[in-house]
This record gives C-alpha cells, sequence and structure tokens, in this order.
C-alpha cells in the first residue's frame, strides 16, 4: 500500500463512520421526519445541506477540468454562471412561494395548482432527471475508490451504495440533511486546502483567487505559442449563441433540479427559505470561485514547458508519477500522432479529424481527473492527496443522497399515496418511500457499474429537461394567476417533450447518435433555453383560451404570494377545501 | 392585512425582484458574455485578469451572492412595515 492510498483509507474511514453515526442519531419514523426532516432544519445548517446536495461529484471533480480543459478556458464560465446564477432565480422566484404553499414535493406542486395530468408528466420528468444525475455520481464514486484505492470500481460502487442505504433509507430527508451539513464541511475543507497550496507555491500569493490572475495571463501566452485560443479571449458569431443558450438552460435548470426544490420545504418557515438560499449560495460560490483557479492552475502546471511536473515536450518514456499513475486507471493518454516518442502540446499535432474529446494537443486528458491529480502535480503531500479524495466522495455520496431521495417521494408520495393507495398509513408511507429508495440504489449502482454512454451528457439531459419542464410552469403558477391547467400540461409536453427529443436524437446513448444536431445546429447541452422558450410560449398561449382557475385558486395563489399566516392555505394543507371548488371538477 | 396592503407589499416584491434581476442579467449575460470582448479591451488589467473574463469566472458570482442578500435584507424590512411578524410553519402532504 502506497502513502496515498494509506491516507485516502484513513480519511474515508473516518468521514464515512462520522456520516454514519449521524444519520444513527437523527432516524426518523413519520413521513414528514422522512421527506422535509419535519420542516425545522435551521437556515445556515439548510444552507449548507442544499450546497453539498447541490454540489456533485461533476461541481467537485469536473468543473475545475470542464473549465480549464474542455475548451480555451472562457467558454467554461457558462458552467460557472449557470450553475449559481440559478440560485438567484430560486431565491427570488420560487422558494418563498413554495415554502409557502407547503406540501411535499414538486409534482404535490404541480399536480395541486394545475391536474393531474400535469402531475403525471412532472413524476416523470422527476424521476427521468434524478436517475440520469446519480448514475452519474455513482461513476464518480467509482474513479475515486479505484484510483486512490486500489480497488475494483464495481466494489467502489459496492461500498458508496452500502453507506447511501444504510443513512438515507434510515434517516430520510433529517438524516440525509445532517449528514449533509457534515459532507459540506468536508468537501470544503478538501477542496480549499489544495487550492491555498498551490496558490502559494506557483505565484507566492496564497488566496487562490487572486494568484489566479498572474497565471491567467502566462496561460495565455503559453496558448497562444502552441497555437491554441487564448485562455481569457471572449467568443463571437455561433460560439457566442451557444455559450449565451448554454448559460440559460443551466440558470433554468438549476433552479428546476428536483432535488434543489425541494430542499426550501425543509426550512422553518417562508423568512428561513430566503435566508436558506443565501446561505446555499454562499457556500456553493466559495468553491465556485476557487474552481476555475484550480483549473487555471493544473493546466498551467501541466502545459508549461519550464514546470517541473509537466507535459510539454516530455519523452513518452519518462512522463512523470502521477501520470502514469492516472494513465493507468485509462483517464489519461498520448496519442503519439508524428511518432517522435514526444508529447508534442501544439494545436497542430494531431490532426483535426482524429481528435477525440479531452484532446489537447497529443494528450488526452479526462475532465474528471483535473481537481484529483492536482495536488499530485503540485507534488503537495500525500495527507492532502487522501482529503481531497475523501472529499470528492462527499460531494458524490451527497448528491446521491438527496436524489434519491427525490425519486422516493415522487414514487412513494405521488405515485403510492396518491394514485395506488390513498389510504396508506403513515407508516406503510414510510415504507413505501424506504423500499423506493432501495430500488434506486440498486439503479443507480447498476449504471455506476456499468456506465452507458450517456453518463458524461448527463449535463445535456438533466440540466435541459429540469429547464424546459418545471422551471417555467413553477413560476408562471406562481406570477401569473391566470395560468390554466391546460396552459401548463400543454406546455410542460411541449418543452419537456421536445428538449427529451432532441437529446436522444443528437446526444450518443447507445451506440453513435442518431443524427446531428438540426435546430440551428445549436449542441444538446444547450437545446434546453430552446425547451424553455417553447413551454413558456405554449402555456401562456393555451391558458390564454382554456378555463380559468377557479376563483378560489386564484385566491389560494393570491395567499402564497404573503409569508404570513393564512387561514385559506392551511385549509388547504389540511384537505379541508372542496376538490370541486379548488379545480372545478371532482374526482382530482 | 388588509386587501389594499396585500396589493401595496406584491407590487414592492414584485418591483425589488425585477431590479434585481436585471441587474442579475447584466453582470452574467451582460459583463460576462455579451460585453466580454469590449471589456477585455477596455480593462486588460483588473486584478491581472481582463474585466470581461474576470466577471465571467469571478465577478458575476460573487455579485449573485450581494442579489440574494440585498433580497433577504429588503423582504425583511418588507415583512416588519406591513407588521408580518408570525410565518406559516406548517408542511403538510395532500
Amino acid at each position: 500500500m502506497t502513502d496515498i492510498q494509506l491516507w485516502t483509507l484513513v480519511f474515508v474511514v473516518i468521514t464515512f463512520s462520522f456520516y454514519i453515526y449521524i444519520a444513527y442519531r437523527s432516524r426518523v419514523r413519520d413521513t414528514k421526519g422522512f421527506y422535509v426532516a419535519s420542516g425545522g432544519v435551521p437556515a445556515p445548517a439548510n444552507g449548507a445541506a442544499i450546497a453539498a446536495d447541490w454540489m456533485s461529484a461533476a461541481s467537485f471533480i469536473s468543473l475545475a477540468g470542464i473549465v480549464a480543459f474542455a475548451t480555451n478556458g472562457y467558454f467554461g464560465s457558462a458552467y460557472l454562471m449557470g450553475w449559481t446564477g440559478g440560485y438567484v432565480l430560486l431565491a427570488l422566484l420560487l422558494a418563498p412561494y413554495l415554502r409557502k404553499f407547503g406540501k411535499y414535493t414538486v409534482p404535490d406542486f404541480v399536480g395541486d395548482r394545475y391536474n393531474e395530468t400535469a402531475r403525471l408528466i412532472a413524476v416523470i420528468a422527476v424521476i427521468l432527471i434524478s436517475i440520469t444525475y446519480v448514475a452519474g455520481q455513482m461513476a464518480g464514486v467509482g474513479i475515486v475508490f479505484s484510483r486512490f484505492l486500489g480497488v475494483g470500481l464495481e466494489w467502489g460502487v459496492l461500498i458508496g451504495m452500502v453507506i447511501v442505504f444504510f443513512y438515507a433509507v434510515l434517516g430520510g430527508m433529517k438524516g440525509i440533511t445532517w449528514t449533509q451539513v457534515a459532507q459540506y464541511s468536508v468537501l470544503i475543507v478538501a477542496y480549499l486546502i489544495p487550492a491555498f497550496a498551490i496558490s502559494s507555491t506557483l505565484t507566492g500569493n496564497v488566496v487562490p483567487q487572486i494568484g489566479f490572475g498572474e497565471i491567467v495571463s502566462q496561460l495565455d501566452a503559453i496558448q497562444a505559442d502552441l497555437g491554441f485560443d487564448s485562455y481569457t479571449g471572449a467568443l463571437e458569431g455561433e460560439a457566442l449563441r451557444n455559450m449565451f443558450l448554454l448559460t440559460v438552460a443551466l440558470m433554468a435548470g438549476t433552479a428546476g433540479l428536483p432535488h434543489v426544490i425541494v430542499r426550501f420545504y425543509t426550512a422553518k418557515n417562508v423568512r428561513a427559505a430566503r435566508y436558506s438560499a443565501l446561505w446555499a449560495l454562499f457556500f456553493i460560490a466559495l468553491l465556485y470561485v476557487t474552481a476555475p483557479a484550480i483549473g487555471a492552475f493544473s493546466k498551467f502546471n501541466i502545459i508549461n514547458p519550464d514546470s517541473g511536473n509537466g507535459l510539454n515536450g516530455v519523452p513518452i518514456a519518462d512522463t512523470p508519477e502521477w501520470y502514469n499513475n492516472w494513465a493507468d486507471v485509462g483517464l489519461i493518454s498520448v496519442n503519439d500522432v508524428n511518432g517522435n516518442g514526444v508529447i508534442d502540446l501544439a494545436a497542430d499535432a494531431v490532426p483535426a479529424a482524429e481528435a477525440v474529446p479531452g484532446q489537447f494537443g497529443e494528450l488526452v486528458i479526462n475532465n474528471d481527473i483535473v481537481v484529483l491529480a492536482t495536488p499530485e502535480i503540485s507534488g503537495l503531500p500525500a495527507p492532502i492527496v487522501g482529503l481531497v479524495a475523501a472529499g470528492g466522495l462527499a460531494a458524490a455520496l451527497s448528491t446521491a443522497s438527496g436524489l434519491l431521495l427525490a425519486i422516493s417521494s415522487a414514487v412513494a408520495n405521488d405515485v403510492y399515496y396518491k394514485r395506488i393507495n390513498p389510504g396508506a398509513t403513515e407508516q406503510r408511507q414510510v415504507l413505501a418511500g424506504r423500499i423506493a429508495i432501495a430500488g434506486a440504489i440498486i439503479v443507480a449502482g447498476y449504471f455506476g457499474v456499468n456506465p452507458p454512454a450517456f453518463v458524461a451528457q448527463v449535463v445535456a439531459i438533466a440540466f435541459g429537461l429540469a429547464a424546459s419542464a418545471l422551471f417555467p410552469i413553477i413560476v408562471l403558477g406562481i406570477f401569473w394567476k391566470k395560468t390554466t391547467a391546460m396552459g401548463a400540461a400543454s406546455g410542460l409536453l411541449a418543452g419537456f417533450g421536445f428538449t427529451f427529443i432532441y437529446v436522444i436524437t443528437t446526444v450518443p446513448i447507445v451506440g453513435d447518435a442518431l443524427t446531428t444536431p438540426w435546430f440551428f445546429n445549436i449542441p444538446a447541452t444547450s437545446i434546453g433555453a430552446i425547451g424553455l422558450l417553447i413551454n413558456v410560449v405554449v402555456t401562456i398561449g393555451v391558458s390564454m383560451f382554456t378555463p380559468k382557475p377557479t376563483p378560489v385558486m386564484q385566491e389560494l395563489i393570491e395567499e402564497i404570494r404573503y409569508p404570513g399566516k393564512s387561514k385559506l392555505v392551511e385549509a388547504h394543507l389540511t384537505g379541508a377545501i372542496d376538490e370541486e371548488k379548488l379545480h372545478g371538477e371532482s374526482g382530482h | 392585512m388588509d386587501d389594499a396592503a396585500k396589493k401595496a407589499y406584491w407590487r414592492s416584491n414584485v418591483r425589488v425582484v425585477s431590479v434585481l434581476l436585471v441587474i442579475w442579467a447584466l453582470v452574467s449575460y451582460g459583463a460576462g458574455i455579451f460585453f466580454a470582448d469590449a471589456l477585455n479591451t477596455a480593462v486588460p488589467d483588473f486584478l491581472g485578469f481582463p474585466l470581461g473574463f474576470w466577471f465571467a469566472q469571478q465577478g458575476s458570482i460573487i455579485v449573485f451572492v450581494v442579489l440574494i442578500a440585498v433580497y433577504v435584507w429588503y423582504m425583511d424590512r418588507l415583512d416588519k412595515k406591513y407588521g408580518i411578524t408570525e410565518y406559516e410553519e406548517e408542511v403538510r402532504h395532500s
């Protein structure tokens, strides 16, 4: 066992025992505790839990790599702005009102505000979005285990499944929330410590957000030497348009992700929901303003011809140890096209037709390794490498558990309780929720061990679907009283349907993609913005010509706009309002 | 709250949300994307960064946090002005 493996094991064992202990302390028995932690989580803790829930393997492991390597450097800003800017939408347009509305799940709001058709489409959207997303988390867990602990991918995923199963099934939302608070602490420490260390050794300035400034101008120069676009250069034409659409899709998608929205129900009241959003974005921003710095440091270390541990112009027989470790697990490789036995990073070293995703000169680098490999590349000691691995696991597990809970509440609350067995007791509902979580974990684990080709496209699928499905009809439902049930159901179906069809036809899901992007050459990652527009236009259009919501419903919508106590909202929560009066139809 | 107060409260709410969202769009879509090139040229060295690039990778995120902070502060003040001291605390499923 190497030093790195030993330290990784130490940190993994300590953090995992900690999570299990917390979950055991906060186990629950009733549905209110299981789905929304009894609505009693203080705002800073709720904010930290939202941050951990939100920051997945994609944020922790991949983000810096996406920004620094996937394109010239600047284009990746779409992810930085998109994944944080969505919280402004959440805080200002959704969180306070949904909290006042007071139901457990996103489909609950859709079903109550509109009708059962809309609820059903929303349930399908929630399950599809969450399963896609959770598969990516399990794959992230597998990467960390196989690289740092030398265990097989299958065992890595299995250990992850058992841990998540234990605390999600036992603790429900309450257990998950308090575990996520711990996981946030682990992941942010694991992210910031190496960033500070690298910034001070590389630039002499300990604050990475400042040291970063010195590095980007040098990156501009190195990329120019190699024949790449400048690191900081802005875009124009189609690239500019696609970046804009991607940012819109990511922002609206963030605000429409069911496992994030549901967290605002765990806040104590409307005021606490607002503060939760503030704390959440603050905690998220700590990582998000650091990620581009880590990405730039890492790219600088790898491509700078003068850095001791880099790859630019290094003979293939003489690569540094960190490279060999990652090459062993297949996440970095060199395609020596000119056969000179030296890694050539020039932009024209590999003909464009032969380039694969992650190609940089003759180097092929997986985005996912940038953060995990950076401490090794920079020569930081083994305990820090182990800490980063534990942080990556915390990020993946916390997001996976939040998603599993969203799936479970959609199945147990919106399908089992609302459709199949409305007379179910509290115990039976919690049991159904636990069975649903167990089922979802097995599906997620299967995808973690046998990652389908689309895992790399998770962003396109999950965010595009969330942006085009849930976000617009929730916002319209709150801000425009006259949005009708038929309007929302048609908008949901049109926006979600368009995005879904576009994604499955243009993304390689099984084998090759069926066609090239057929709508104005917009890439699948950016298409959610168009789906969103379609949803809004159809919802408004159809709402103008269909029966208006009942007066009681309009009054209820008006009531959720004010944070104080309200008799009508309370009557709605206890089910005291007659269905006929609320929806203008019975058998709702 | 009577009906007139409710209307006034909602109008203030919509106004503050609109103003904040305009700023939100200006820093991200404006400074970070559409005007990034112009800002890069105009201010090539802001803390070492070209300004448009800085907005895209640092500035917009910092402004987002400030926007929510202003919103939370403003809404607290608004609640106080309209005498809202008790908040709805119930959560239920249907």
